[in-house]
């Protein structure tokens, strides 16, 4: 089976100091990859590579067959908007908006009326155990129940690679298990790919494959099936 | 795991067969591992042979050996003794992890490369451990917890080495 989404060989330089120095994995359909690695290793700079938010200086980035490191920027904004979803590592939720809206923006950039996007939106407040913050902005939420807010946004619009950075890095072990099991359920329910960046090996293990990042290069050894 | 002390502890509640007894063992302690029948019945000889427990007259029937077993004071004083021992804590579990690291830095091999196929290794046991606890009741939740956590402490360990494999190789090739 080929490839859903793939790094060949990727190169980045932040000016002049390199973060990726020939990178490459492959993740196939519906399977969820697990990339680990030292602190400053590239690990997010791969993931946003792949993810079409930073444009390698070299290498290629395909999803499904088509090459989406050579788009222009209005397309692969396009692509991040249909295709992706995106649970960063810092920052992610817009401060203005209730924890509801936040959930439902992607939907709500892709066109989708108000009431519809909220309706689904809410749906996921009760499975993340985030019933009755619904209203709230940002700012009145817990770091964990900011980081639950923004896994539903990541997996509202059913795309078809979500990435997430840490998604579990705010989280008691407990709560970070309830995401895990969730953020699998829904991702294998839903056909979701996922590559997931996290320095914790009980959250790799969820995993179907790993990837170890050091210095900017993706280990040899790592494209690996583990499990079934 | 002690399995002669786990048997007469299982008799320390009540007398029992044989059979009785491998299918507790199994049931609580036995995941992946069921207890061979040979050992149940060697072991429970060898328990009474040493007069911690004594075995019942055969009752007649077909099927398994039909003998009850009973436990005896000198086999409850030892159960008693082990049950509130400490368990010794296991400070070499990772001679084999840093012998092979620092013999292949010694030799100029690639211990990075070891390491990640330990990490490797360690992570895939680390899955199945996952998928038994996402399917499993409480007995196989906290079973594969403690698989999981002593899996993670090695990793933990992986992970320093590997970030301190410089300050190692110069201190072996010296
Ligand atoms: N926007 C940026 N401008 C300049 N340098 C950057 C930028 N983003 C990352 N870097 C550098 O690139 C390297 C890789 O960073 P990256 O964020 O990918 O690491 P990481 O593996 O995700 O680390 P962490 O585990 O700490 O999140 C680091 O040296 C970092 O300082
Ligand atoms: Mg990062």
């Amino acid at each position: 089976m080929s490839a859903l989404i793939e790094a060949r060989d990727v190169t980045l330089a932040f000016g002049g100091n390199p973060a990726l120095r020939g990178a490459s994995l492959a993740v196939d359909a519906g399977d969820i990859l697990s990339i680990m690695g030292p602190s400053g290793s590239g690990k997010s700079t791969l993931l946003h590579c792949l993810g079409g938010i930073l444009v390698p200086d070299a290498g290629e980035v395909w999803l499904d067959g088509r090459r989406i490191d050579t788009l222009d920027e209005q397309r692969r904004s396009a692509l991040r908007r249909d295709a992706f979803g995106f649970v960063f590592q810092f920052g992610q939720l817009v401060p203005e908006l209730t924890a509801e809206e936040n959930v439902a923006l992607p939907l709500l950039l892709g066109g989708t009326r108000r009431a519809a996007a909220l309706t689904e939106a809410r749906s996921w407040f009760g499975r993340l155990g985030l019933d009755g913050l619904q209203r709230r902005r940002s700012g009145e939420l817990s770091g964990g129940q900011a980081q639950r807010v923004a896994l539903a946004r990541g997996l509202v619009s059913r795309p078809r690679v979500l990435f997430a950075d840490e998604p579990t890095g705010a989280l008691d072990s407990l709560t970070g298990e309830q995401v895990m099991n969730l953020l699998v359920d829904a991702a294998r329910a839903q056909g979701t790919t996922v590559v997931i960046v996290t320095h914790e090996p009980r959250v790799a293990a969820y995993a179907d494959r790993q990837v170890i990042v050091r210095d900017g290069q993706t280990s040899p050894l790592t494209v690996e099936r583990v499990g079934s | 795991m002690s399995i002669p002390l786990t048997l007469l502890g299982l008799l320390e509640r009540e007398a029992s067969h044989g059979y009785d007894l491998k299918r507790e063992y199994d049931s609580l302690f036995g995941r992946g591992k069921p207890l061979p029948y040979g050992q149940v019945y060697s072991t429970l000889a060898r328990l009474a042979r040493d007069g911690k427990i004594i075995a019942g007259e055969a009752e007649p029937g077909a099927g398994p050996e039909r003998r009850r077993y009973v436990i005896t004071e000198a086999g409850a004083t030892e159960f008693e003794t082990w049950l509130t021992e400490a368990v010794p804590p296991e400070p070499h579990l990772q001679t084999t992890l840093f012998t092979k690291v620092v013999l292949a830095l010694m030799l100029g091999r690639d211990a990075h490369a070891y390491l990640d196929t330990q990490r490797l290794a360690h992570l895939r046991r680390m899955r199945e451990l996952t998928d038994l606890r996402r399917g499993g009741e409480i007995v196989d939740v906290l079973l594969a917890d403690h698989g999981l956590f002593h899996l993670e402490a090695d990793l933990r360990w992986i992970e320093a080495t590997s970030g301190r494999l410089d300050q190692l190789a110069e201190k072996v090739r010296a």
